[in-house]
Order: structure tokens, then sequence, then C-alpha cells
């Protein structure tokens, strides 16, 4: 274990130096670039025996990651934004395939208009194509999921892509003290590539991607579903595991004092580090504050989110994106969709907000606890989606 | 009429074995069928080179015949043919 400081996106590109995939081929877009550029550094001084493929655009990254993950190749790319939005047509291809690809995720907010700063727009966009979607809170997360995230994608239960996320520029960009693991423990945990039906398998010649008719697609994608289900227990199992291994364990989602709370937040991502803080602050004013950071957003852990929220009085959902669907974000759609299953629920209300990367401050989360504290005052929910730190 | 597998039976990951093309037969597609000349032909081995479909059967470096099942009609083995004239008619598939 040695203690260094890393940006995110430096902290990934050591944890794919250490993975030592066989195949990286990707394209730069910010704020994600320097992942595959430093990598590139590694090839180039032969720290990897990676090859590297410099595609021209992020759709022929993906196609190439993937046609590399079913030759049997151990095969990583990174991308962002309208990068990921560019590789829209092969990823439900990747899972569809079972291609185990791993790929660090920078969130950066999707055009138009063009925004280069963090929030969850381009990951939430990706969100209906079997990959797995994992959150990272600061950059010892984003270098712990992704060493996981090898474990997890190629697991023969699971055996679907992964995308680790970051939030762009907050923690792609800024430095952090880390603990990183030895070459030779990345090494041993995530063991060597397997796939069945490979294609440079000569032996054992096989067709991969062939065409569907009305009778068997859908025969091809209920095996999607019940992987993605199936990758709920593998995560937990892992990141249990890691922490055995090698001192921090993670979860589905972590719950910082929600135990005895009325009143929480639901969040993804770095704004859970304020949110903390915020909740500290209100604890000492004696509030009952609470935060429910989930770390697992594909596959959604439903039943286990209701079972954390349901006896509270009151919840804020926070999305860094909106879904456009007129009825509020992603996150909070599926975390009220869950909460329907229990008999005691809170009241919940969602708020959108630091769109293009629009800061949100520790006072601002003390203001959305303010709001429910309302609710429970008042007993009805004025809003049920507020758009928060806009102007009006 | 083969039995439909179940989600649970398939291969996993859209992985078939190799070779399977074989098993679809595409020669009710075609409209014009190849006829073959065995006086002219020179065994060249263009039709074979050129054919899209595979559906030139060689056997010892010679030609043995078209591959029906299989011929899309295509008309490029009759337009690749170098005799004069032609080893290779296109005719009308009834």
């Amino acid at each position: 274990m040695v203690t260094v400081a890393k940006t995110g996106n430096e902290a990934m590109a050591e944890a794919m130096r250490q993975i030592n995939p066989d195949v990286v081929a990707a394209y730069p877009i910010t704020p994600a670039t320097e992942i595959a550029m430093i990598f590139a550094g590694y090839v180039s001084d032969g720290l990897v025996d990676t090859e590297y493929v410099a595609v021209e655009s992020e759709h022929s990254a993906m196609s190439a990651t993937i046609g590399a993950s079913v030759a049997g190749a151990r095969a990583m790319t990174a991308t962002s934004s309208q990068g990921l939005a560019l590789m829209y047509e092969m990823l439900p291809i990747a899972s569809g395939l079972r291609a185990p690809i791993v790929m660090p995720e920078v969130n950066r907010a999707i055009s138009a208009p063009i925004n280069i700063h963090c929030d969850h727009s381009d990951t939430m966009g990706g969100r209906d194509f079997g990959w797995i979607q994992i959150f990272s809170e600061n950059t010892q997360e984003a270098y712990d999921n992704l060493i996981q995230a090898v474990r997890i994608a190629e697991h023969p239960k699971v055996r679907l892509p992964i995308m680790v996320t970051t939030d762009g520029f907050i923690i792609s960009h800024c430095m952090e003290k880390i603990e990183t693991l030895s070459d030779e423990d990345v090494k041993s945990y995530i063991g060597a590539f397997k796939r069945d039906g490979m294609l440079l398998d000569t032996t054992k010649p096989v067709t991969v991607g062939a065409l569907d008719l009305q009778d068997y697609y859908f025969e091809h994608k209920r095996p999607v579903a019940e992987a993605m289900a199936a990758a709920k227990d593998v995560i937990v199992e892992i990141g249990k595991d890691f922490g055995k291994k090698f001192g921090r364990s993670y979860g589905l989602f972590e719950r910082y004092r929600l135990d005895d709370a009325d009143v929480a937040i639901v969040v993804l991502g770095s704004t859970a580090g304020t949110a903390r803080v915020a909740v500290d602050e209100l604890r000492d004013k004696k509030v009952k504050a609470g935060m429910l950071k989930l770390r697992v957003f594909r596959p959604f852990p439903a039943a286990e989110i209701a079972a954390a929220l349901s006896k509270l009085k009151a919840v804020a959902v926070l999305d860094r994106s909106d879904s456009f669907s007129s009825q509020g974000g992603p996150l909070f759609t599926e975390v009220r969709s869950a909460l329907y299953e229990v008999a005691m629920k809170p009241k919940i209300l969602n708020f959108i907000y630091g769109l293009g990367g629009r800061d949100i401050k520790t006072p601002e989360i003390i203001s959305i606890f303010g709001s429910l504290q309302k609710v429970l005052t008042s007993g009805k929910v004025e809003n049920l989606v507020n758009y928060f730190g806009v102007r009006e | 009429m083969k039995k439909l597998l179940t989600w649970r039976e398939l291969p996993e990951g859209d992985v078939l074995p190799a070779g399977s093309g074989v098993e679809f037969e595409t020669g009710d597609w075609r409209t014009n069928k190849p006829v073959w000349d065995s006086e002219k032909c020179i065994h060249c081995l263009n039709c074979w080179i050129v054919c899209p479909d595979a559906s030139v059967k060689v056997e010892d470096g010679k030609f043995v015949e078209f591959d029906y099942k299989h011929c899309k009609g295509c008309g490029i083995c009759m337009t690749e043919c170098p005799t004069k004239p032609k080893s290779i008619e296109m005719v009308l598939d009834k």
C-alpha cells in the first residue's frame, strides 16, 4: 500500500496500468482525455503490454474495444459526454455480446449547449444499455472501483460491460491523497481473462453478433437482464472481499447518519462529500439529518434503497441531470418507484441541480434540508420536482 | 421445423458455431442461374475466386459444379469467365 497524491484521472490511469489490459482503443475528450493520454505514456514507456489503438472517433473506440473483447482480449477505453454519446450505437452491442469491457466515464454535461463541466446527463443517457454503472465519490473510490470493476464485469454470473464514473473536473482534475495497491496485488486480484467463444480461438471457430429475427432477439436480450440482476449480489460480494483484502469495503450505497434520521438526501457522486459536511452541521443543530450516497446505479438496488429510506419522514433526491420526462430526474424516478413497494414511506421530492457544472455548496444543501423541514411542518409537497439553483 | 430454444438454452452472448451459413439456403432467392459448359471450361477457377457466396465447388484444382442451394444468381462468374465463348451462361431459373 503506497500513499500518493493523484487526481481522479491520474488515479484511474494508474489503475489501468496495474490492470495492464490487452487492448485499449481510445479517443480523447475533455475531461477524460488524460486517462488514456497518461496511459498512452505508459505504453510508449514499455510499462504495460497493451496494444494501444489510437482511433479516429469514440464510435471507433468502442467498436474496436468490443471487437478486441470478443476476440478474447481484456479491453478498455475511456470517455465522457459527447464521446459516450457517439458510442451510443455500440453500447448495447457490448452488453448484448456479453463483452466485459471496463470503462472509466468522466461525468460531463451533454450538449447542447456545449459544456465541459460536470453533470450526470451523459451517464444517465446510457442507463438503458445493459452496462453496470458505478458512481465514485472521490479519487480513492475511482481507483478502487476501477480495479473491482474488472472482477465484477468478468464474473461468470455477470459478464457485462461496466462504466466507472467520476465527476468531471471536480474529481477528475482535483488532486487528493489516496492509497494505491502494489502491482502484484492488482495483478493477482484480477487474474487472467477468460471468455467462452473467442474469435481468435481457431480450434473452436465461432460467429459473434449474428442477425436475429422476431423468433430469437428476445431470448438473447433476456439473459442480459438476468445478468444485470445477478450483478447486484456479485458487486456486494466483491466489495466485501476487497475490504477484507485491502482494508476498504464497498457496497451498493453508503448510509451516512441515516439510522435515526428524520430527513435525508439521496445523492450520486462528489456532491456526497459536500452533503456529509451539511449533514454534520445540521446534526450539530440537533436536526436528525442523514444521507444516502448511491454507488451502484445500474443495477438499481430498489429493495435495499426502499428499506434504507422507508422509516424516514422526508427525503430529497438530488439529480445532477434531467431526464426531460417532465416528471423529474432519473434518480428521483427510480427511488420513488422503489418506495412504491413499501407500506411506510417518506415524503419525497426531487431537486435537479448542478447542470453544466453549476456548483452546489454546503449552505445550498442545508437549504434543501430546509425545504424538507417545510414539507414536514406543512404536511404538503408544494413542488414534486424542483429545479434548484437556476435563475428563474 | 427446428424446435425454438428458450433463453436459458442459448449459448451466451449471441455466440454461434462458425460456418452455420451453410445451413441457411439462399438459392431460392435467385432469378437467373449459372449454367456450366464443361466443354468450353479451362478450369482457370476465376469464377471460384470471385463468387461472393462461395457457391462454386472445386476439387483437385478443377471446377466441379455450382452450389445451387446457395447461389443467388448474381452472374459475376459469367462476367469474369475468360473463355470465348464463355463457359458460363446465366439462364432464367424457372
